[in-house]
């Protein structure tokens, strides 16, 4: 056997060996495995998921051969959870695979203490009458839940969580945090050891460009009454400046403080959306807090405090043109301002925890650590339940989507997959799902939908007959491809939900398989 | 309303019987059209890898029962944890071969024939054979080459108006961690692969007197032991990266390097990220970006719905995000426009006429083998063929294109500055002076 550690490689360097144990850990239950289930568990026993629990009440058809890749002609007749179980156990030995023969909905319905077992619950193809009821069972055992669902060329992923809290959001493109236009007392002191006239030009063009900044962003405040540069002309005439103490063109320090001079020109302080995070309620701790919410409170405390306005440091600096001695000396002074800015962190949150009652080392020191790190990079997503969405519509959002071209199309799938249920409730039977004449059925969608919109508010707004017969064709059908997009969107959430790294999507994903223009609904 | 005899194709006879409003403008539904697909439709997959194997497994599910598919890799450890066709028990065989076994043993009616080998080892008529070329790759240049093989089917009857029948449409799909794209490549259309080539800037190496005087970070250190270290104690040896002494090797040299100068971070698994540039892949992005590709595959296909215009990308970090933008083309493209015009005189050699490639200021190109029509006038290898065609060298090229006035011509030979030379594949216009029927130089194409 191969070590998990070369066969995870490639997924290692994203979510790391934390990422990885939390997938391990966990235990996901697939409701309805069809293909878009099919898929979206697939993905994660590649993974290398904890265990799966398949749950599905019917047999194999010969139509299921034709869109699930797990199924082939010997599963005909078979039970449907069973045959897909064995495949996905095929794709990873180390993955604990079980299946149960039952109906999602019977257990819904009769047996909701089921679904407390498990880390996570993906449903599919469920209609929205039980994706309610299962909603409401998730919500209060707190079983993350994540809805996903395949139809014609269309469907949805919808996540419904309570709280999710990231604190390794891992952004593509960040600020650093340099300080370059309010350094600390010994990243100043350092940069006074430095003279951008040095006559020597090798020293001269090894001068990091943190350094140049500094130096150059308080002869600017000196000059000009305290103030950086703001306007635009004020900054192209701070990039001049810089440029005129070049002395010879092939300066790449020089050249890298130009491009990095905006980040003088960031203000100081915290982000508005940091901003919103320590202003929450759930800031204000109490005996049921978590223990992110334990440090959002210390981390509050610590900018009114010691931090002066600013979040703790990273201590990280990006690579630039420099000496060896120069480069390591900086990462150094940065370094230990950060870890004296955890260090002020940590005394607060053992503090807080001996306020609460609890143990003051209940949280660790490295948790502590990488907290600070991406202290700036907090995020905090929470999910309506299913049945407040609907019930409790935000009218002027989706006013707002159905009038705008970029949106209205998604919007519109967002009525036809809620009123194609509410039509499969009335007549038993999904628009177009039988061959024949479709005169009928489409008429009864289109009365169908002005009643879901009436329901949301919406009087008067209309679809497209386009899009309303286009519901028609589909016929509940579940294409493989569209199912695999689907399950490949829902598994990847599910990744980051779990490793609680990236951050998972806010809202209602709206699959547009016609011209891929699919959107976030956020309702 | 009764339940016809159960069908494999239930779900998408949906979309492939039963007209719509919006649908493409050749669709024309029913039963025929499905059997036509099934019959008739021939794909190729270009690479069997993260995006090929769900490739496969997403074409033979919708609806095609012809497909091919060509990778020159074999399979690793390391891929395992998103090319679900392979096992454990596959690991050193090629990924073609299985991935095409696999996917035949479990759907049924489904033809699948492997290619274990480079695309450049196939003859361009190969790859004239499809009707689509939906490319899972994880490089520029094999993008880049397969773009070029299928822009040169293409023929012009005017300026902008390309021949319906030359047309050979290309899906192409990549990712990068929980990143991708997916895009739909209608040569003469929309813009080919080489006019939007901006789109992936080249990678940025770090300076050689910064490894070798100043390093800073443990990429530093690795890329010192890499590039300068090992080539100063392994006379004459060349490095290998997949051999795992090697790799050992400049390991520990970069470590002793990053303590010398009190640089942190240094890994083993940093060290192969660094020298082999391993783009980190999960399986999720993959199957999302495939199923798009295969998607818009049977869209082009059949027509059953509008098609992806033209570029998608597909972001998962922070939330979700899918953009579609609509590129242009580049109208004066050296790979999807009419091809570089060449005028000759009637007597001039293919000998000379090679030689002109590698001067000629658009095309420099190098090591030219020439095939007129499907007709291989001058190859450079294999020896066998050499030989062959050697004595075509010093014949007039108006004798070996059969004396026609103008023509297209494909060359492929080899582009570029010393340290990075790409092969290429060139479409060309030659047209000779003095011959009837030439009266309008700017005409373009077509025999």
């Amino acid at each position: 056997m191969a070590e998990p550690k070369t066969k995870y490689d490639r997924q290692l360097r994203i979510w790391g060996e934390q990422g990885q144990a939390a997938l391990e850990k966990a235990s996901v239950c697939l409701l309805n495995c069809g293909p878009t289930g099919s898929e979206t568990l697939k993905n994660l026993v590649l993974g290398g998921i904890g265990s799966i629990t398949v749950i599905d009440g019917s047999k194999v058809e010969v139509g299921d051969l034709g869109n699930n890749f797990m199924l082939d002609e010997s599963c005909v007749g078979q039970s449907k959870a069973k045959s897909v179980c064995a495949f996905l156990q095929e794709l990873n030995d180390a993955v604990k695979a079980k299946f149960i023969e039952e109906y999602p909905e019977a257990l819904i319905e009769m047996n909701p203490p089921f679904f407390s077992q498990f880390t996570l619950v993906v449903a599919t193809q469920l209609g929205e009458e039980k994706m309610i009821k299962l909603d409401r069972i998730c919500r209060e055992a707190n079983v993350m839940l994540i809805f996903a669902r395949s139809y014609g060329l269309t469907g949805f992923v919808r996540i419904s969580v309570k709280e999710h809290t990231v604190v390794e959001s891992k952004p593509d493109h960040f600020l650093d945090d340099l300080r370059l236009n309010n350094p600390w007392p010994e990243l100043r002191k350092f940069a006074e050891t430095f003279d951008l006239n040095v006559p020597d030009p090798v020293a001269h063009k090894h001068t990091p460009y943190v350094v140049i900044l500094i130096k150059m962003s308080e002869e600017w405040t000196n000059s000009h009454g305290g103030s950086l540069p703001s306007t635009r002309e004020e900054k192209r005439e701070f990039k001049e400046l810089l440029k005129s103490k070049m002395v010879a063109i092939d300066e790449d320090n020089y050249k890298e403080a130009i491009e990095a001079s905006f980040k003088v020109f960031a203000p100081p302080g915290i982000s508005s959306d940091l901003q919103q995070i320590i202003n929450d309620s759930s800031a204000e701790l109490s005996s049921t807090s978590s223990d992110f919410w334990v440090m959002v409170a210390a981390l509050k405390e610590f900018i009114a405090t010691e931090g002066g306005g600013e979040a703790p440091l990273e201590g990280s600096i990006p690579d630039m043109t420099s000496s060896t001695e120069h480069y390591v000396n900086l990462q150094k002074i940065y370094q230990a301002k950060a870890e004296a800015d955890c260090l002020a962190i940590e005394q607060r949150v053992r503090n807080n925890l001996k306020k609460l009652g609890r143990e003051p080392e209940s949280i660790s020191k490295a948790t502590i650590k990488s907290f600070c790190r991406n202290a700036r990079k907090l995020k905090v997503c929470r999910y309506r339940l299913l049945e407040d969405e609907f019930s409790n519509p935000s009218v002027p959002d989706i006013q707002k989507y159905l009038t705008d071209e970029d949106y209205s199309v998604a919007m519109g799938f967002y009525i036809l997959l809620r009123a194609v249920d509410r039509f499969a409730a009335n007549y038993n039977n999904y628009p177009g799902e039988f061959d024949g004449p479709m005169d009928e059925d489409i008429s009864r969608l289109k009365t169908t939908a002005v009643s879901v919109l009436n329901d949301l508010g919406c009087n008067g707004s209309t679809l497209t007959e386009d899009l309303i017969n286009e519901m028609c064709r589909f016929g509940a059908a579940e294409l493989h491809a569209v199912a695999a997009f689907i399950g490949g969107v829902a598994s990847q959430e599910v990744i980051k939900l779990i490793t609680k790294q990236f951050v998972p999507m806010c809202g209602t994903f709206i699959f547009n398989g016609i011209d891929h223009k699919s959107q976030l609904l956020t309702l | 309303m009764a339940d016809t005899a159960p069908s494999r194709s239930r779900d998408l006879d949906k979309l492939l019987l039963r007209a719509g409003n919006l649908v493409g403008p050749t669709f024309e539904p029913g039963a025929e059209l499905r059997d036509d697909l099934q019959e008739y439709a021939r794909i190729l997959v270009v690479g069997a890898g993260g995006l090929g194997c769900e490739l496969l497994k997403d074409l033979a599910l919708s609806g095609f029962k012809n497909l091919e598919v060509i990778d020159m890799d074999r399979i690793e450890v390391s891929n395992l944890n998103r090319q679900f066709l392979f096992r454990m028990e596959d690991v050193g065989k090629p990924k073609a071969e299985v991935a095409a076994k696999r996917v035949m043993e479990r759907v049924s009616g489904v033809n699948i024939v492997p290619h274990f080998c480079r695309i450049e080892d196939k003859d361009i008529s190969f790859y004239n054979d499809f009707n689509i070329i939906v490319l899972g790759l994880d490089s520029i240049e094999a993008r880049s080459y397969i773009n070029a093989v299928a822009c040169s089917f293409l023929e012009y009857e005017t300026d902008d108006k390309p021949r319906e029948e030359t047309i050979k449409p290309m899906v192409d799909g990549g990712t990068e961690g929980f990143k991708g794209h997916a895009r739909v490549i209608i040569p003469g259309v929309t813009p080919c692969f080489e006019c939007t080539i901006w789109l992936f800037p080249p990678q940025v190496k770090f300076p050689l007197c910064t490894l070798a005087e100043t390093p800073r970070t443990a990429a530093h250190c690795i890329e010192y032991a890499h590039l300068i270290k090992w080539d100063e104690v392994h006379s004459g040896k060349s490095f290998d990266p997949d051999d795992p002494e090697h790799m050992q090797w400049v390991y520990s040299e970069a470590v002793k390097r990053a303590e010398l100068f009190g640089i942190p971070g240094v890994t083993y698994s940093l060290t192969q990220g660094v020298v082999k540039n391993i783009i980190p892949a999960i399986a999720s992005t993959n199957a999302i970006i495939s199923a798009a590709c295969a998607l818009e595959t049977l869209k082009i296909a059949s027509g059953c719905s509008k098609t992806l215009s033209n570029y998608l990308t597909y972001n998962g970090v922070a939330g979700l995000h899918i953009k579609v933008t609509e590129f242009v083309k580049d109208k004066d493209c050296l790979v999807c426009g009419p091809g570089v015009l060449i005028e000759l005189d009637t007597l001039v050699t293919l000998e000379k006429f090679i030689n002109l490639l590698e001067e000629h200021p658009k095309l420099q190109l190098a090591k030219a083998s020439v095939t007129y029509r499907g007709k291989n006038l001058y190859m450079q290898a294999p020896p066998v063929l050499e030989e062959m065609t050697r004595s075509n060298l010093s014949l007039p090229l108006y004798d070996l294109m059969d004396k026609v006035a103008k023509d297209i011509l494909h060359v492929t030979g080899v582009t570029g500055q010393s340290d990075k030379k790409t092969s290429c594949l060139r479409k060309l216009r030659v047209v000779f002076r003095g011959v009837d029927g030439v009266t309008d130089m700017d005409m373009a194409g077509g025999a």
